[in-house]
């Protein structure tokens, strides 16, 4: 299964704060995260997370510091700001609303369906 | 070894590409470069072998036209560099938009001498041409833009009306000859103007925070090419009168009359032209004017301050006075909004953000002893229209200013991020051509105009 484009979109801000919120990490690692967390089927292309990023550092909500990789490699590192936690919070509430919302819908929507049809 | 060095070259042939992309900074590439090797190192803990790894990573990164379109969403300001395209040599276009401007700019200098075909020139009849010089030329410019974004018609029906508006106003009033409501009128009639050609500038998005970010950063570097064509045209224009002089020919007429203003009206059309073709290149003066000045008139204004704490009131000693303060906030206010439109706002704070913060305090307390001494004159003398004026812009600039000052602190103490200075700027334009528009319409009846 594949997810649509427009979900993986709409799922990206959340997925990434909320990664964040367990501490700082980059591009790369954050991929792999959401790859484990979704068994690899939220599939979100390696080039759309780094504009993601990018917005995010410009909205205030994480912060970001050149760092090192054990390699020695510059690494750029995110870091969830106060404002991201709030945002974060703030996108938890919506997504439960959405996601009841749709439990409750497809429990009762047969019957409903049938009713109308 | 051999095996690694080739991975080595196709990483750097990878880097080069993008490097290459206008919307792509330099440590977006280091990011992506690390992201890649990342990429490549995981795959190959997995039993890859160096060119399959190379391949799937630089597969998952995607396609440099994608990824740069994903970029340039993100990073809309940049691509004010290159708002032709990536890649796109722009010869056949560039001809064609040049063609344009010259015939707009062609438009505009033969305007300037329409009032002389009713005998009114520049030495004669000075007034009429003095408020209508901007009707005589900023049209065209607005045209020309309307032309270039192919605008829709409610693009072109809210660019012409007000012009038309403008037109019938400055030349219906029965404004007295040379009076103060008349001068102020030609004063603050070419601000409106340009806040209207903003609006053919963007195309109809003037609602839009980029798209007034674009206008504001396009008025900087106009202005930036104005003065350069004007340098030039003044070295020409003593030349030339030189030159002839020499011979025993006076042009001195012909430079007055017909070089000079001709040639700033074109000039003010070929400006916008350059700007939108040689973007990369003006860009780069940009931040450094903005660094040179910015602090010359920081410890200007520190001066103004020091001087008016030591004298006293100094500001009740006339207006000339006044307006020299007057002017040196207007500057001010521009330098600052050049700076901001000129920010990149990806780049953390550095000592530049600091001192804008003291030019703008400093700023702020010139602007409100500017204030106490006008009102301190309006309680004396009355109210008159120059007084008003005055008022009303100092108290426009006072909270652009303080409102300025106010997000550019929260921006360097408390490490918020540059936005909001930016929203500031683009949200109070309207105010600036609010007030501009009631001088020129609504002072002058009320005042008699005289």
């Amino acid at each position: 299964m594949r997810i649509g484009k427009d979900l993986v979109a709409a799922s990206a801000t959340p997925l990434v704060l909320g990664i964040l919120a367990d501490g700082e990490s980059y591009g790369y690692a954050i991929l792999q995260r959401i790859a484990a967390l979704s068994d690899g089927q939220l599939d979100f292309s390696d080039g759309m997370l780094y504009p993601l990023l990018h917005r995010l550092e410009r909205l205030g909500h994480v912060q970001s510091a050149w760092g090192r990789s054990p390699e020695g490699r510059a690494r750029k590192l995110y870091r969830l700001t106060g404002d991201g936690r709030a945002a974060l919070a703030e996108q938890r509430k919506q997504w439960s609303v959405v996601s009841d919302a749709l439990r409750n819908i497809w429990q009762s929507g047969p019957a409903l369906a049938l009713g109308e049809g | 070894m051999d095996a690694e060095t080739d991975l080595e070259t196709r990483i750097g042939q990878w880097r080069g590409y993008l490097s290459r992309r206008a919307v792509l900074r330099s440590d977006d590439v280091e990011e992506l470069e690390g992201h890649l090797r990342d990429q490549i190192d995981g795959l190959r803990t997995r039993g890859l072998s160096d060119d399959e790894a190379f391949l799937i990573a630089v597969g998952r990164v995607g396609r440099i036209d994608e990824l740069s379109r994903e970029y340039a969403r993100e990073h809309s300001d940049r691509l004010w560099k290159q708002l032709i395209g990536p890649e796109q040599a722009a010869a056949p276009a560039d001809r064609a938009g040049f063609v344009l401007a010259l015939a707009f700019a062609v438009l505009a200098a033969a305007s300037v001498k329409v009032p002389n075909l009713f005998g009114v020139g520049f030495q004669t009849g000075g007034d009429v041409v003095l408020r209508n010089v901007g009707l005589l030329v900023l049209p065209f410019l607005a045209v020309y833009f309307l032309v270039r974004r192919r605008a829709t018609v409610g693009t072109v029906i809210a660019v012409v009306v007000p012009i038309l508006v403008a037109a019938v106003v400055v030349n219906v009033f029965p404004f007295a000859s040379n009076g103060a409501t008349e001068l102020l009128a030609a004063l603050h009639l070419p601000v409106v103007l340009w806040l209207v050609v903003g609006i053919a500038y963007s195309g109809g998005r003037w609602r839009d925070h980029a798209a007034r970010m674009d206008f504001l950063r396009f008025t900087g570097e106009w202005f930036v090419y104005f003065v350069l064509i004007a340098l030039g045209g003044g070295l020409l224009a003593g030349i030339t009168t030189g030159a002839f002089a020499a011979i025993g020919l006076s042009v001195q007429g012909f430079v007055a009359e017909w070089l000079i203003p001709c040639g700033a009206a074109g000039a003010v059309v070929i400006a916008a032209w350059l700007v939108e073709v040689k973007q990369s290149v003006i860009e780069n003066i940009a931040p450094v004017l903005t660094r040179v000045f910015t602090p010359m008139f920081t410890a200007l204004l520190l001066a103004l301050i020091a001087a008016a704490a030591i004298h006293g009131s100094f500001l009740d000693s006339g207006r000339d006075l006044l307006i020299i303060f007057d002017i040196v906030l207007l500057v001010v206010a521009a330098l600052l909004l050049y700076s901001i439109s000129a920010r990149d706002p990806q780049q953390p704070v550095t000592w530049f953000d600091r001192l804008q913060v003291l030019m703008i305090a400093a700023a702020l307390v010139v602007d409100v002893l500017v204030l106490i001494a006008i009102l301190g004159r309006i309680g004396e003398y009355g109210a008159s229209a120059n007084k008003l004026a005055t008022l009303g812009v100092n108290l426009v600039l006072a909270v652009g200013l303080a409102g300025t000052g106010w997000y550019q602190l929260r921006f360097v103490v408390r490490r918020r991020p540059f936005g909001p200075v930016e929203r500031w700027q683009t949200a109070y334009v309207p105010v600036y051509l609010a007030w501009a528009a009631v001088v020129v319409i609504v002072l002058p009846p009320v005042f008699g105009f005289v």
